[in-house]
């Protein structure tokens, strides 16, 4: 009888003494949690995947209780996990803009000139150890690709040593951002057509002797547009785009084409296969 | 004399995660970084520490009195859940941040084959309760060190040049291989 007794006495008071233990350690640290957060939490799928940006589903429903995460950053949930976070919070899904990274520099190996010959390990963190990188310009992309790999929906691609955002595939993660040693890739509004794809504070015309896309301060487009949109500072211009109205008026001023419309990579080449035949046609004649 | 054998057997020579491979999960899963790297290994300090003692105290005290050893892997595997289940409670209030960071890794302490193999050993070798705590200490200590080592090197493996089918994972494990046979140098020393 003892045989059985006696294991079964000691299991189960040892779980209970735990137990007791527990319960009062958890009292003492008790921690003050959100119901948001945990309302949140359950309708999540519970991939803890990491896509969000934040450490597991639980961190994510934390961010967004706390207004700091976008209620679409889900991309496994998708559609229909944002609008349930969107019941709970009380606020239409919808209404939260949809964001994207956008890589501010268009500098590629046409338009932008080389220092010199980079031919170390193709990652741009340590490409920009040396001398900050290969490009005369000290605030260009340098095409090694190192948030390639840091993008794991592929979104990003190298197309002529810069590095391009499909904003279509972008979910916003953000895992590109810290990602980049120039810290040339920002948030920006999905519908927002116009970009100041260029970070160099440097004056005009050194900008002009490194690359020929760059924004060279002469405050057009300020001047040009109609809602006052667009800043002036450290010869950069920046537009505000709570006031854009994506109305393509500072994309036609700008003689750099600095500002230049934020497209998906196939509206872009189906732009550049019609350049190409525009030029050909205007050869050929 | 006989606590600094143990002190020095534990880290080096017989270190857990190199010579005896136990502790391999966290070991991998959390040497991306060396910030979470130090809170996991002071987690686990924690944790191996303390159960030592516990199940030092249960073994002597009731398991050995009673004849019933053969309970010894149930009750120290209740031991450890306990206790991370402690420290998992406590950190959350302590430091949000650090338990953030181990995320998943935390609750696996429990399945942590460091800290069974410690308690068990512990129990094999005969130590006494202090020979007890410096085996717990220098296995834990051990396990930070290996766990430090390998997300140092992981860190530079970032930025380094690897051919693409050894990216991640796989270079990590071949370091890992590289820093055990390194370690098997400190065989001999005590």
């Amino acid at each position: 009888m003892n045989t059985i007794l006696y294991p079964v006495l000691i299991l189960g008071g040892l779980g209970a003494v735990f137990a007791i233990l527990l319960s009062v350690a958890s009292n003492v640290f008790a921690v003050e949690v959100d119901p948001l957060i945990d309302a949140i939490d359950n309708v999540l799928p519970g991939a803890n995947c990491g896509a969000c940006g934040y450490p597991g589903c639980a961190g994510y429903a934390k961010a967004v209780a706390n207004g700091e995460a976008s209620l679409t950053a889900c991309s496994v949930g998708g559609e229909p996990v944002a609008t349930k976070i969107g019941d709970i919070l009380g606020t239409d899904a919808g209404d939260i803009e949809r964001e994207v990274a956008v890589v501010l520099c268009q500098g590629d190996c046409e338009t932008a000139k080389e220092k010199f010959i980079y031919d170390g390990i193709a990652d741009c963190r340590s490409a920009a150890s040396i001398q900050g990188g290969s490009k005369a310009c000290s605030f260009g992309c340098l095409g090694c690709g190192t948030c390639v790999d840091a993008c794991d929906f592929d979104a990003i691609e190298i197309v002529n040593g810069v590095a391009i955002i499909d904003k279509d595939k972008c979910v916003a993660c953000g895992k590109c951002i810290p990602a980049c040693p120039k810290d040339i890739i920002e948030f920006v509004p999905y519908d927002k057509e116009y970009i100041v794809k260029c970070m160099s504070t440097e004056a005009g015309k050194d900008v002009r002797q490194s690359c020929s896309v760059g924004c060279i301060g002469c405050q057009l487009c300020v001047k040009a547009c109609p809602k006052d949109a667009i800043t002036f500072d450290n010869f950069l211009a920046k537009i505000d785009y709570d006031k854009c109205i994506n109305c393509s008026i500072c994309a036609g001023k700008c003689p750099t084409k600095a500002i230049f419309p934020g497209m998906t990579k196939k509206e872009q080449m189906e732009m550049e296969k019609a350049k190409e035949l525009e030029e050909e046609k205007i050869e050929t004649e | 004399m006989e606590l600094t054998k143990i002190l020095i057997s534990t880290i080096f020579v017989n270190n857990y995660v190199f010579a005896r491979f136990l502790g391999i999960c966290p070991f991998f899963g959390v040497s991306n970084k060396m910030d979470t790297a130090a809170g996991m290994g002071a987690a686990v300090t924690f944790v191996v520490t303390l159960s030592s003692i516990i199940t030092y105290f249960i073994q002597h005290a009731i398991l050995d009195t009673l004849g019933l050893q053969y309970l010894q892997t149930i009750v120290f595997i209740l031991v450890i859940a306990a206790l991370v289940q402690f420290v998992e409670v406590a950190l959350k209030k302590i430091s949000p941040t650090l338990y953030n960071s181990l995320g998943v890794y935390l609750p696996l302490i429990t399945t942590n084959c460091v800290v069974l193999g410690v308690a068990i050993l512990n129990i094999q070798e005969d130590y006494n309760l202090i020979q007890t705590i410096v085996n717990g200490l220098g296995a834990s200590a051990g396990f930070v060190l290996a766990l430090l080592l390998l997300s140092g090197i992981r860190e530079e493996l970032v930025i380094a040049d690897v051919p693409e089918s050894f990216k991640g994972f796989p270079i990590a494990l071949v370091a890992a291989g590289l820093m055990a046979i390194a370690f098997s140098g400190f065989n001999g020393l005590v």
